[in-house]
């Protein structure tokens, strides 16, 4: 049977040696989160603002405790100063997951907003970026993605596009 | 708690003070602008991160490391408008209670480097009552210099999370940091023990 993509999220962070995971929630993300915290192997928790998060990663990668900041969309979209001053400038590699709001069916318009924002703004910081679409290359596009960040000490941030995860479902029907 | 803080130190002073008690290669992050500037001018250490950017970040920085290597004392140089912009990470530092680090927080009520405008904690806020509310018991203002030294062996000789409030003036910072971000990464990941390296450094 094939794994969901959590599953092979939490054996790639394993097998690289991703230990320090801190994070701001999300629905998407919650198999992952959940999973994460029932494994001894992590240090988990939640921050206050994912700027937080990123922070506290930079701490742990240069103290030697690899790390990744898990948030969605409009969470990494308070991320643009403290990612060019912190991660890209002192070249060191934070790892971030997004789950995406705002595309395929998003119902909350401040989401569908802040989504147009966002792969600009990761092109603008010059910071490697993957999406992940299918299930059949969620391994290999999450594992290649965290060696290059860390044999080329830069920051980088992997996308879960609902094509992987399924998103979040509209709470109500159209046209009403 | 006012009265406990009326009596304004220099931060240079301080910083020095605090420097010349690590004799274990305890990690030092400093904040951005002129807390990481005295730091600098105290005599660089490899196990010194200077903040260049990422306003607010110091606390956040420093509980990396310390969750990262727990054998280690680390200490953060956050400003008062810096940890204004970051006051959630109080909680955090609360809540998971890392026993090796210890926040100071360096309140001069303005935002020295941009002109000394006045912080929005004019008005009365209180960084040692808003760290207690946030569930750190071991937060207290030093009263003076002496209180200072005190307060920095306690931090040394006990379990934290410690947070000390410091009442600066507004003596200028003594030096500037060399702005080279990869290299200041470089030296204290050296200091960290993390990275070799047979590139002298």
């Amino acid at each position: 049977m094939t794994k969901p993509w959590h599953e092979i999220v939490v054996e790639v962070l394993k097998a690289n040696e991703i230990r320090l995971i801190p994070y701001v929630p999300d629905n998407v993300l919650k198999p992952l989160i959940n999973a994460i915290h029932a494994d001894p192997f992590f240090t988990t928790f939640s921050t206050a603002r994912e700027e937080e998060a990123i922070g506290i990663v930079c701490g742990g990668v240069m103290a030697g405790m690899r790390g990744m900041a898990l948030m969605q969309t409009s969470g990494f979209m308070t991320l643009p100063n403290v990612l060019a001053s912190l991660p890209c400038s002192f070249q060191i590699p934070a790892l971030m997951m997004v789950s995406e709001r705002g595309t395929l069916g998003e119902f909350n318009m401040g989401q569908a907003a802040v989504w147009r924002t966002m792969r600009p703004t990761l092109d603008g910081l010059a910071m490697p970026w993957h999406v992940i679409t299918r299930l059949d290359e969620c391994e290999f596009i999450t594992d290649r993605t965290i060696k290059q960040a860390l044999m080329t000490q830069s920051p980088a941030c992997l996308l879960l596009s609902p094509l992987l995860t399924g998103g979040k479902a509209s709470p109500v029907r159209t046209g009403h | 708690m006012a009265e406990t803080n009326l009596h304004r130190m220099h931060r240079f002073d301080l910083t020095k003070r605090l420097v010349a008690k690590l004799q274990r290669e305890e990690a030092v992050i400093g904040g951005i602008g002129h807390s990481n500037f005295d730091l600098w001018a105290a005599g660089h250490r490899p196990q010194n991160f200077y903040m260049l950017g990422s306003m607010g970040l110091a606390i956040p920085i420093a509980l990396g490391v310390a969750l990262a290597q727990p054998a280690r004392r680390c200490f953060a140089l956050e400003g008062d408008g810096s940890l204004l912009m970051q006051l959630g990470c109080l909680a955090t530092v609360a809540t998971l209670a890392p026993k090796n680090l210890t926040m100071l927080i360096m309140d001069n009520g303005s935002y020295q480097i941009t002109g000394g405008q006045a912080t929005p904690a004019a008005g009365g806020a209180d960084f040692v009552a808003i760290a207690r509310g946030c569930g750190l018991r071991s937060a207290v203002w030093a009263t003076d210099e002496t209180d200072f030294d005190a307060q920095i062996d306690r931090c040394l000789a006990t379990d934290g999370p410690h947070l000390i409030g410091l009442k600066l003036d507004d003596q200028p910072p003594a030096a500037q940091t060399e702005r080279d971000p990869p290299q200041l990464r470089d030296r204290f990941m050296r200091g960290m023990g993390v990275k070799k390296s047979k590139l002298p450094g």
